[in-house]
């Protein structure tokens, strides 16, 4: 890796995942002039995040990442983007600005939340949340931990706060085991993943991990407390100090969206080389597709190829991208939500956590807009990232509209957008 | 403590804490508050995403106000405050 002062790049890449590592790293071997930015101060997105021992494949790109030369900028987070081929950035108090050939969106996912009572008390976590907190330092050793929701990511998470000290009560994921155990059956042609979902198992033999089982509720006078369980008809309450909980992943997508790529069905659309529909941009990971690690190594490897102008060398890679989407579509129907899961709000719950906004208040608007326009929703800080995919499932809104700045910056930032989307303003 | 891992002094609404290197704002404000800021309603709210989504985890850091503290590592004499 190196730093460079100089703002304008072959390709610049952003978000230092899988699919960005592997995106920079095949361009920068190339020989092209490489940016990789990332708004986290270490590389390697949520999965290869520091604080655990790293898979070995996590370790071999990262060293690749540190060997290539790539200007790797953390701490950054890109808020504009101009037709020309430039993207602004904050970091810290600071604007950046870096010019492109080549841009590489590799933004990663977050998780999917859905409001229930009690949601909103400190200690109730995402699941990947929890894990990236505990990875930061938050110490879980003895407490207990109930995980729900849905997605493989389930599993992972309550393994790694067990092999911390955690007491993981339960695992409760929202999928019927009928559906998981004929997914899991379409994993024999690939052990590998079985074997680590057998593993996971094995560090839980201790844990329940109960199927079509969700929380309802979360208590706590100021922190969580307890929380109840429903499966079944069934409802029933544990006491525990941390809520893991999130119902898999939605693609971050905003800055594709803003930047004018065409989106299907919530993710960005691209061809077998990882172009999007706008000129000069392309797209690897999970906003294509929530595919998982493999998929985004081989997407930002083909993408990295195709920028670095050596699709040629690109195509084995593609064969085995289109090997995968069976994959990805069999993991996407095995974690279809289930609908009862829209009746967990009650009126009174917060949906949209910055502006503090009820269920209720919600429900009666036609649409996003509507909703945005009369109740603030989706107005605050995260700009709706949060509550905008609550509500898609809630209410089957269609949520839009991005605008600049992508992200809440400071006014200094703005003042000085001198050549990033003046139309816009 | 784990190898390479340095003692990190900082003060969470004035309270000292020591964690060790690579320890998230958010993690440190966590192990002596309840709670990172409080709702337009009052709430209290502690972090959620873990990855700078949410903005549930900002504090005050240094003087600079609205800093997602999941994101910012903690360094030597770190003044954070919640709100």
């Amino acid at each position: 890796m190196t730093s460079s002062s100089d703002s304008h790049f072959d390709v610049v890449v952003v978000g230092a995942g899988p699919a960005g590592i592997a995106a920079a790293v095949c361009a920068a071997e190339k020989g092209a002039r490489i940016a990789l930015l990332d708004d986290n101060p270490a590389p390697g997105g949520q999965i290869w995040r520091r604080g655990d021992a790293l898979s070995s494949i996590g370790q071999q790109w990262l060293a690749r990442l540190s060997r290539a030369k790539v200007a790797y900028l953390p701490g950054l987070r890109v808020y504009d983007h101009a037709a020309d081929g430039m993207i602004a950035a904050e970091c810290g108090q600071d604007r950046v600005e870096l010019q492109y050939e080549k841009l590489i969106l590799a933004t990663g996912a977050r998780e999917l939340f859905l409001p229930f009572p009690g949601w909103t008390l400190p200690n109730v976590f995402g699941a990947g949340g929890l894990d990236a907190m505990a990875r930061g330092g938050l110490p879980v050793k003895g407490k207990r931990v109930v995980v729900a929701g849905t997605g493989p990511l389930l599993l992972a998470v309550a393994a790694h706060l067990c092999a911390r000290g955690a007491k993981i009560i339960a695992v409760c994921e929202q999928a019927p085991l009928r559906r998981v155990a004929r997914f899991a059956f379409g994993l024999l042609a690939q052990p590998g993943k079985l074997m680590q979902g057998a593993g996971y198992r094995w560090r839980l033999r201790r844990s329940q991990l109960l199927f079509a089982c969700w929380p309802v509720a979360a208590h706590g006078k100021t922190v969580l407390e307890s929380v109840t369980l429903y499966q079944a008809n069934r409802k029933w309450t544990v006491a525990c100090d941390f809520l893991a909980c999130g119902f898999h992943l939605v693609p971050n997508i905003e800055l594709a969206q803003f930047i004018g790529c065409r989106i299907e069905d919530g993710f960005v659309t691209v061809d077998d080389l990882q172009q999007t529909s706008v000129k000069n941009v392309l797209c690897a990971g999970e906003p294509t597709s929530i595919g998982g690690v493999d998929l985004a190594l081989i997407e930002g490897q083909i993408a990295g190829l195709a920028a670095a102008g050596a699709s040629q060398e690109a195509t084995p890679l593609v064969r085995r991208k289109q090997n995968m989407l069976a994959f990805v579509r069999a993991m996407r129907a095995m974690y279809q939500l289930d609908p009862e899961l829209r009746c967990l709000a009650d009126d009174d719950t917060i949906v949209c956590r910055c502006e503090d906004i009820s269920y209720d208040a919600l429900r009666r608007h036609s649409g996003w807009r509507d909703a945005k326009l009369q109740t603030r929703c989706g107005m605050g800080p995260c700009q709706g990232r949060i509550c905008g995919a609550a509500a898609e499932f809630l209410f089957g809104w269609h949520v839009d509209g991005i605008r600049p700045p992508v992200l809440p910056v400071l006014v200094s930032s703005l003042i000085t957008r001198d050549r990033i989307s003046e139309e816009a303003l | 403590m784990r190898e390479n891992e340095q003692p990190v002094p900082i003060t969470v609404n004035g309270q000292p804490v020591t964690v060790t290197s690579n320890t998230t704002v958010a993690a440190a404000v966590l192990m002596v508050s309840v709670h990172a800021r409080t709702s337009v309603r009052g709430e209290l709210r502690a972090p959620l995403c873990g990855m700078g989504i949410c903005f549930e985890c900002r504090v005050t850091i240094d003087g600079k106000e609205q800093q997602r503290s999941c994101q910012i590592l903690c360094a030597p004499g770190m003044d954070v405050r919640t709100s």
